[in-house]
């Protein structure tokens, strides 16, 4: 029985119809072999182009449809829905990319209507031999894992946990908050951060629904949505984490006191081996530093910690630990690191005692940092003129090319800060001025009227002329060549990806970008999903952002998660490899190249059987088949080799 | 319908539904013009290219077969990418053999962020099936 | 019952199929019995005059082995099809092309160079090399043309059945005619064979190893055990069709793919490679190459007996359009 297919060419506005004659595609294709019926339209995805689809299917009982528009990834699943409200199924479509690898990258003309006409015509050949697909459903753990326990990871947790259901929030760190903790003030409304950020620290650490890891990493995934197998490694805190009272009294005992620089105040301050980063810090219990703690390192201490500890909770013998959890969504928000300047020379960041970075002024300005707050420079006096540049690193092609977005906003902040302070003269070194946010201009424009210099071009060098630490820059404003003599300078650093970002992602499975952060499945359409079902994105993994964006893309994350938990079950990706008893022979070639170790053998009829559950689809084994027994659902051979044929026809 | 006064090669791309494919839409997303000559074949995965589609798409008529992936480590089903890399030298030697020159068929790795990779590879091979002209693979021929 | 006419004819063959006939031993006589022979080159002498003098579909059956590589093969092959009922594909030459068709991985003037020009123990100051036509004095002589590219037998004329192999086994030549003889005909194109791939017959136990090189098999003394492929020697098992016995695989020789592709394959040689290239245990694209060019002649191995049946059948002509 031959198929009645409809093929349906859209315009997308003009996207596709000024590079390519869509009227001489639909044209085409309206005399290929099957198809009943070709159009083309201005919109196909909208209301009524779908309409149009569906008023065709039915005036012509067709039984297959091609749609060539954009990328499958965009509106694929729009067009598959829009067969199945007419009782079609979906996979008995298929989409023909005249757009984004088409009308997007051709000049206009001949060959461009070419090549659209043959991505059509491959379509048209390939969807004569789909089969309708059933896909099927598994049920969700309810549990969610959320990796990183900084702002995302905690409004995530908390914005589940707050649903009734279980969170396990794994984090690296001894303590959670990431960097937002180590802030002083947020921008625009100058909140303090803690005062934000510590209430739902505490939240995350007393509610019953959210099972915290720190000091621990996710070392194994396996599984698929809605039913992902996770292990956790956690490393000894050498402190019982429930006997522990977090009094200090370790901290103050231990024979390393004051000497160790403190990573929470960015090398600014001191703490001990034994030490709790912060008053506020959760958990409030103590952590041993095996690097630094004389113990642990070289096995000779008097064990003061021990001696001073009312409560035994210090146990040097501790050993890591791992733990399997089960989970149906994970959200990752491993955040992003700091730019280290020294890379630089030209910044004089390691060269000169007063050239410090943005993390490094919050720890200065922050009232429980080393200084109590005061801005200070290293001999201890208060400087008169600061210096804040932006884009360190970033918007720099011999660096990072991205705008870490933050940045701006932050200097703007900083220089307010200092002029509360201090009253000391301050000067932006900026390229572009970015306010975008709610209140930001507003924020920028006040700050203006302190009195803050804003010169326009980035600031090229940092150099010390007779012992003044002095900033050089262009003022493309003025046109003019400037050095500008200060006392303190605040290098603005980029917002990077995570050393290990490489690492978690193939541990997960997801795509970086090109400037190394996570990938999300659609810019726009899908900004917190991934490629990977069941695996969303928060924060500043996915890309720089400041905390109001982040919150809010960390309670997209949760309502993803949250949706597959209220349904109770999630589609599978209905491509699946399966044998054909009859044609395997048994040679075991499938076997072995199974990554998943879904094939197996069976030993009674010599054949390979494939376990539908552990299957992903990636049809290795198909093409390693040497007799043809094994098939990839909705990626058939016969499908595949009419494509080629489609493509090549002239 | 052979109108075009120059050859215009026909490459057919099997690029992996994660990464290139992927890569090739961020090309055309970003406006990155490329030769019409590559039409792309969308598979899950470049593990899922029996080297058969390979030798099919010589004989319809290709005169340039790309298959882009994943990096290696990067792949989305762990290493489906490596399996072809496997298959590659191997089917690159038996195609010399029946006369389609190495530059004909080329296997690469683009993530879903080379787009312009993508687009720049795609160039270079045009660039590079031009002056050989098309294959006239004969082998249709029924006697003779 | 009235005796059957048969005919048994060779193509470009080496003869061993017709061996493979005598192979039958006394069932030899049971032929005798049965049928007249009215063509056997090997063994009878019967003119193509008198072939051509018959009615059509006189000949009850007919077992053509031998590839078409030459306008005479073509010729007769067309001629016994006009006159047999059942006209049978008999061994891997006729099947598939078979070792003559590994011809189509050159030209005509490479071979006729080859053959006739370029061996140091040929003797031909002359330059001489086989011409369809050639004129003496006496007259005009003509010979077969020699073809570029070798044909399978159905390729050129429509076959009733198949009986593969180099040289296909004696038990499923007899198979073949029982069924004829008494009229319990398979379906028209059947092949007289396994269904499944050779390694479903095959008695080794194969385990997943992975090898790091290729050998050749005069360099290994194979285990008899296990996997020849797991071995690092190349077995065509994987994609060729059974229904041999696996006689090769017994005797402690990989199966060289006689047999031909199995039922509907794509095509044999690269489904071949790709499970092969399974094997290959390594990461480095380097090593993979240095371990894949250990195969010195992937075509030839991997189509030894069917390159004519695959879906480039020969290599690129130069000039061809």
């Amino acid at each position: 029985m031959s198929e009645r297919i409809g093929v349906f060419v859209c315009h997308c506005g003009t996207n596709i119809s000024s590079v390519v004659d869509v009227e001489q595609v639909a044209k085409d294709a309206g005399g290929w072999d099957n198809v009943t019926v070709a159009m083309d339209y201005k919109y196909m995805c909208s209301d009524p182009g779908q309409e149009l689809i569906q008023s065709k299917i039915k005036e012509h009982n067709l039984t297959r449809v091609v749609v060539a528009a954009c990328s499958p990834r965009m509106h694929g699943p729009t067009f598959k829905k829009t067969l199945e409200r007419v009782g079609v199924n979906g996979y008995l479509m298929e989409m023909a990319n005249i757009r984004e690898q088409c009308a997007w990258t051709s000049d206009p003309g001949e060959l461009a209507t070419e090549k659209a006409t043959a991505l059509t015509r491959a379509a048209v050949k390939r969807v004569n031999f789909h089969q309708p697909i059933k896909e099927s459903e598994v049920s969700v753990n309810k549990a969610t894992l959320v990796v990183g326990a900084g702002i995302a990871g905690i409004q995530t947790a908390l914005q589940i946990a707050s649903a009734g259901y279980p969170v396990y929030l794994v984090e690296k760190e001894a303590y959670i908050g990431g960097h937002m903790a180590q802030f002083d003030k947020t921008f625009p409304t100058m909140d303090c951060s803690a005062c934000v950020l510590t209430p739902k620290m505490v939240d995350v650490n007393q509610d019953p629904n959210i099972d915290l890891f720190t000091n621990s990493q996710v070392v194994g995934v396996e599984g698929y949505v809605g039913n992902f197998k996770v292990k956790v490694r956690t490393e000894p805190r050498y402190v019982n984490l429930k006997t522990c009272t977090g009094c200090g009294d370790c901290v103050s005992a231990c024979v390393m006191k004051d000497r160790i620089p403190s990573e929470f105040d960015e090398g600014l301050g001191k703490r001990s081996a034994i030490y709790i980063p912060f008053p506020q810090a959760v958990p409030l219990k103590a952590v041993v530093d095996k690097e630094s703690c004389l113990f642990l390192a070289k096995g000779k201490c008097k064990q003061t910690c021990i001696e001073a500890c009312q409560v035994n909770a210090i146990n040097f013998q501790e050993e890591e630990k791992f733990t399997e959890l089960e989970v149906g969504s994970i959200v990752l928000a491993t955040g992003y690191k700091l730019f280290d300047p020294s890379i630089g020379p030209q910044w004089g960041y390691g060269l000169y005692d007063n050239v410090i970075t943005g993390i490094q002024f919050e720890r200065l300005a922050n009232a429980s940092g080393p200084t109590g707050g005061k801005l200070v420079l290293k001999d201890g006096s208060q400087p008169q003129r600061v210096a804040i540049m932006h884009c360190i690193g970033s918007r720099d092609e011999n660096y990072y090319a991205h705008c870490s977005r933050v940045c701006c906003m932050s200097s703007v902040k900083f220089a307010h800060q200092i002029k509360e302070k201090t009253g000391a003269e301050v000067y932006e070194f900026y390229i572009d001025m970015r306010c975008f946010g709610k209140q930001y201009e507003e924020f920028y424009n006040r700050v203006q009227e302190e009195g803050v210099q804003f010169i326009r071009g980035k600031g090229s060098e940092v150099v010390e002329v007779d012992g003044q630490l002095t900033v050089r820059a262009e003022d493309t404003l003025l046109g003019v060549f400037r050095e500008i003599p200060v006392d303190m300078v605040i290098l603005n650093n980029a917002l990077i990806p995570q050393e290990d970002s490489d690492q978690v992602a193939s541990l997960f499975g997801l795509c970086s970008g090109e400037d190394g952060f996570f990938l999300e499945a659609h810019i726009k359409l899908a900004p917190v999903n991934t490629a990977v079902d069941g695996v969303f994105l928060a924060g500043c993994c996915q890309s720089p952002k400041d905390i109001p964006d982040t919150v809010a893309q960390a309670s997209a994350a949760a309502a993803q998660a949250l949706s597959a938990i209220a349904l109770g079950k999630v589609k599978l990706s209905p491509v699946r490899a399966a044998v054909e008893a009859s044609r395997c022979s048994g040679c075991m070639s499938c076997v072995n190249i199974c990554p998943y170790g879904a094939v197996g053998f069976d030993k009674e009829q010599k054949v390979s059987v494939i376990n539908q559950a552990l299957c992903k689809g990636c049809g290795t084994c198909g093409a390693a088949c040497p007799t043809g027994a094994i098939t990839t659902s909705h990626f058939t051979r016969e499908q595949i080799m009419a494509q080629i044929e489609g493509v090549c026809a002239q | 319908m052979s109108k075009k006064k120059d050859f215009e090669p026909l490459i057919v791309g099997f690029l992996c539904n994660w990464c290139s494919y992927t890569g090739a839409d961020l090309a055309g997303t970003a406006r990155i013009k490329y030769p019409t000559s590559i039409k792309i074949v969308r598979v899950m995965c470049t593990g899922m290219v029996d080297p058969s589609y390979v030798v099919k798409a010589f004989k319809e008529g290709a005169d340039g077969v790309l298959i882009s992936g994943c990096h290696p480590g990067e792949c989305h089903y762990v290493e489906g990418n490596v399996k072809t890399m496997r298959r590659e030298p191997l089917l690159a030697n038996l195609l010399e053999q029946l006369g389609i020159e190495r530059e004909r068929f080329k296997l690469m790795w683009a993530s879903a962020s080379e787009g312009e990779k993508f687009a720049k590879a795609v160039q270079e091979m045009t660039d590079i099936l031009k002056p050989m002209g098309p294959l006239n693979l004969g082998g249709g021929k029924k006697i003779g | 019952m009235a005796k059957l006419k048969l005919a048994v004819y060779w193509g470009a063959a080496c003869g061993g199929c017709d061996v493979s006939i005598l192979d039958l031993h006394e069932k030899i006589l049971k032929i005798g019995e049965l049928a007249d022979i009215v063509l056997w080159p090997l063994a009878a002498d019967p003119k193509y005059s008198d072939i051509e003098a018959m009615e059509d579909k006189t000949i009850d059956l007919c077992l053509f082995n031998g590839a078409v590589r030459n306008s005479e093969n073509l010729e007769i092959a067309e001629l016994l099809r006009r006159k047999s009922k059942i006209l049978v594909s008999l061994g891997s030459c006729a099947c598939f092309g078979g070792i003559p068709g590994l011809g189509n991985l050159f030209n005509k003037k490479e071979i006729f160079n080859s053959v006739y020009l370029d061996r140091e123990f040929n003797a031909n100051e002359e330059q001489i090399v086989p011409k369809a036509k050639v004129t003496v004095p006496e007259g005009e002589l003509t010979l077969p043309e020699f073809y570029n590219t070798v044909s399978s037998l159905e390729q050129v004329v429509d076959v009733d059945y198949f009986i593969p192999g180099c040289p296909p086994p004696p038990d499923l030549l007899w198979k073949a005619i029982e069924a004829i003889v008494s009229g319990n005909l398979p379906p028209k194109g059947s092949v007289i064979a396994g269904d499944k791939a050779l390694c479903h017959e095959c008695p080794r136990k194969r385990e997943g190893r992975k090898v790091k090189e290729f050998k050749r098999l005069v360099d290994v003394i194979l285990d008899e055990e296990i996997c020849i492929l797991e071995q690092g020697v190349v077995c065509n098992g994987p994609a060729t069709r059974g229904g041999c016995g696996a006689r090769c695989v017994r005797a402690n020789i990989p199966c060289r793919g006689c047999f031909g592709p199995i039922e509907d394959a794509l095509d044999q040689g690269t489904q071949l490679l790709s499970a092969i290239a399974s094997t290959i245990d390594s990461d480095n694209p380097e090593e993979i190459k240095k371990i894949t060019d250990q195969l010195a002649d992937p075509a030839g191995t991997f189509y030894r007996f069917s390159l004519p049946v695959s879906m480039l059948k020969r290599r690129k002509e130069e000039g061809e359009e």
